[in-house]
């Protein structure tokens, strides 16, 4: 189902399905559309290499949480195609990008339009910050830092297991402020675990605002670099770039692309909020229907209608 | 004197991974000090270093468990929950991981002091949804704890004891069975782990006073069977005394409370243990004494609990088994 749709329409997609959701919800996590709307076309669109999707189009209501008693329980990771041996995996390391992940989903054709009107939905399993049971997770990944080092182990053991299947980690820019993730490149490294391979949203942005407010983090890609990945760095908008960057060499070590980003990329009018734009919230009626006409004129698409 | 069986984790890990393809042997730079090293030097294939990255072993070990494999985490205790909870949480509990968190030094076992110590283990564990405990209590438990904690569909916690252990027992541990060292009438005394030895030593001593006690030993914290729990409680006429290595809060002391609480059970209970408050560095003798975690605070405790004064002193418990800290049976003094 890979290649069904250009690439650039993909993303393309994701930004007037993220943008409709946050005018019809009024407000949402609008800004990680913008940025990684071309990382996550293109990991499902072109690079990864999944299966059929297993689970249904329209996502099944919350069947609880793992316990010794639920055999009901499953992950979100079906969508994703099974875990075959051939086949690879992606973690959504910053689970607050779930909106436009599963916007995503719907895409690339792994989940129905339905399924983002469930989103944040009590009783759903479509949720705000992507679970292990939401659509298209596979792990919980919404306490950032996490992701890459899981993304690491089932790397190392699907070597062990002689499975030619890539383990890919989408990141985000914010989580080399935790520790973890140190902990995590050097180890992949001194094991030289070179099927484990992220692609990271540098957009600069974090929730308290720009990342260089918050805390300064330096060259990201000399820290990396010096922890033991190959590092390439792209403008994270091209799609061509992105390509060579995948093919890039790295024997015996991860390989990090860092994607730089702009965090209103295809709807320039969210500009003057930045830098606060991790979540996009509307000061008034008119707030909401200023952008409203501002965006949908920028995606070509109708203004979006809604009712309360 | 009690035999004592040196490194018994060794060997028995050894023989229990080599029949067992998807264990791996993980350990975050304690790897003599938690006796794998024989393993890691004879296996480098099933072992993984991980360095001094607790946070990093413990989302890993949930990313091998997501692939097949089952990783037996090797630090001390603390090392397990204090600084990696986050990570034991999202990436081990929540998932039912088949993770083996091999927790050395329990308790008051180490001279390390408060950063070693862990003492609010099984309260944290307990709290946890999804998690197993077991405690070791002897060698013959070291032994089994391998296969104890193997048997587990998800992730399980372990109290492992080092060294020099002495035996107690001569039957492997049984995952929910809790071991009726006494059957006696008058008081039920509950311990786990380095409290039963603790508890055996003073046995004589209230025999010869004629306090009739009924003693369980309790290798399983969770899951916990409320019901064998009941019937012992039922047998006794004073009440119950729960001796830990561990703070009284939410350790074996508030388990047996929280059970006689839900049944209605309206018998004392005296519970002895750490008394929200840290340890700090010292032997294990010592600190077991000061803390009030030893056979001559049991004794105390039963008084108090029947209101008796047996006349029992220091010298008529069997003597304190003296370790010595730097022994060829560890790696280091702690």
């Amino acid at each position: 189902m890979k290649n069904m749709r250009a690439t650039e329409e993909v993303a393309l997609g994701i930004r007037r399905r993220v943008f409709e959701h946050t005018i019809r919800n009024n407000g949402g996590y609008l800004s990680q559309a913008c940025s990684a709307a071309e990382q996550l076309a293109w990991l499902y669109n072109e690079e990864l290499n999944i299966g059929e999707p297993t689970l249904p189009m329209i996502p099944a209501p919350f069947v609880g949480v793992p316990s010794a008693g639920n055999t009901a329980y499953h992950t979100g990771a079906g969508y994703n195609g099974p875990a075959d041996p051939q086949y690879d995996r992606l973690f959504i390391a910053p689970a607050h990008y779930a909106l436009a992940a599963y916007a995503t989903l719907i895409e690339v054709g792994r989940m129905a339009p339905e399924g983002l009107q469930m989103f944040n939905k009590d009783g759903s399993s479509v949720e705000m910050i992507g679970a292990e049971h939401s659509p298209g997770m596979e792990v919980h990944n919404g306490t950032l830092g996490i992701g890459l080092s899981t993304g690491a182990g089932l790397a190392m053991g699907r070597r062990r297991k002689g499975e030619s299947g890539r383990v890919w980690v989408f990141m985000s820019d914010g989580e080399v402020q935790e520790g973890q993730t140190w902990e995590a490149i050097q180890a992949a490294a001194f094991h030289g675990i070179d099927t484990l391979n992220a692609i990271c949203d540098v957009n600069a942005q974090q929730c308290d605002g720009a990342m260089a407010s918050v805390m300064e983090v330096r060259s990201i890609r000399a820290k990396f670099e010096a922890f033991g990945a190959v590092v390439a760095e792209i403008d994270g908008h091209d799609l061509t770039e992105m390509r060579d960057a995948a093919r890039l060499p790295h024997p015996g070590q991860p390989l990090i692309i860092l994607a730089r980003t702009c965090p209103y990329q295809g709807m320039g009018y969210l500009k003057k909020r930045f830098p606060r734009l991790h979540y996009v919230r509307f000061k008034s009626d008119d707030d909401r229907a200023a952008t409203n006409a501002a965006v949908s004129a920028e995606l070509r698409v109708p203004p979006v209608a809604y009712t309360h | 004197m009690v035999e004592m069986v040196t490194r018994p984790y060794a060997r028995a890990f050894e023989a229990y991974a080599l029949a067992n393809p998807e264990v791996l042997c993980l350990s975050a730079d304690l790897t003599s000090s938690c006796e794998v090293d024989g393993f890691r030097d004879r296996h480098p294939d099933r072992f993984l270093s991980l360095g001094m990255a607790e946070q990093n072993m413990m989302s890993f070990a949930g990313g091998l468990g997501l692939a097949g494999f089952r990783p037996f985490l090797h630090t001390f205790g603390v090392f397990l929950y204090r600084r990696p909870y986050d990570q034991l949480v999202a990436s081990v509990a929540y998932p039912r991981r088949k993770v083996r968190l091999m927790g050395f030094l329990p308790g008051v076992t180490t001279p390390g002091g408060m950063t070693h110590q862990a003492i609010e283990d099984i309260s944290v564990m307990r709290s946890i949804p999804n998690m197993t405990i077991l405690e070791t209590g002897d060698a013959t438990e070291v032994e089994s704890i391998c296969a104890a904690a193997d048997s587990i569909d998800g992730p399980v916690y372990c109290r492992v004891l080092r060294g020099s252990v002495p035996r107690l027992f001569d039957t492997p541990i049984e995952v929910g069975k809790m071991r009726e060292l006494a059957l006696g009438s008058d008081v039920l005394v509950i311990t786990a782990g380095i409290t039963t030895e603790e508890a055996l030593r003073a046995r004589g001593a209230l025999a010869k006073a004629g306090v009739s006690i009924r003693h369980l030993h309790l290798n399983t914290i969770k899951p916990f069977n409320d019901q064998a729990l009941l019937d012992h409680l039922a047998a006794v006429r004073y009440g119950v005394v729960t001796l830990e290595n561990h703070v009284t809060e939410g350790g074996i002391g508030s388990l047996v409370a929280e059970i006689m609480a839900d049944h209605g059970v309206g018998k004392k209970l005296i519970r002895l243990g750490l008394k929200d408050t840290y340890a700090h560095g010292g032997s294990r003798p010592y600190l077991m004494h000061y803390y009030g975690l030893d056979a001559f605070a049991l004794v105390a405790g039963i008084e108090r609990l029947t209101g008796a004064r047996f006349g029992i002193t220091e010298a008529d418990l069997d003597a304190v088994r003296i370790d010595a800290v730097h022994s060829a049976a560890k790696a280091e003094a702690l």
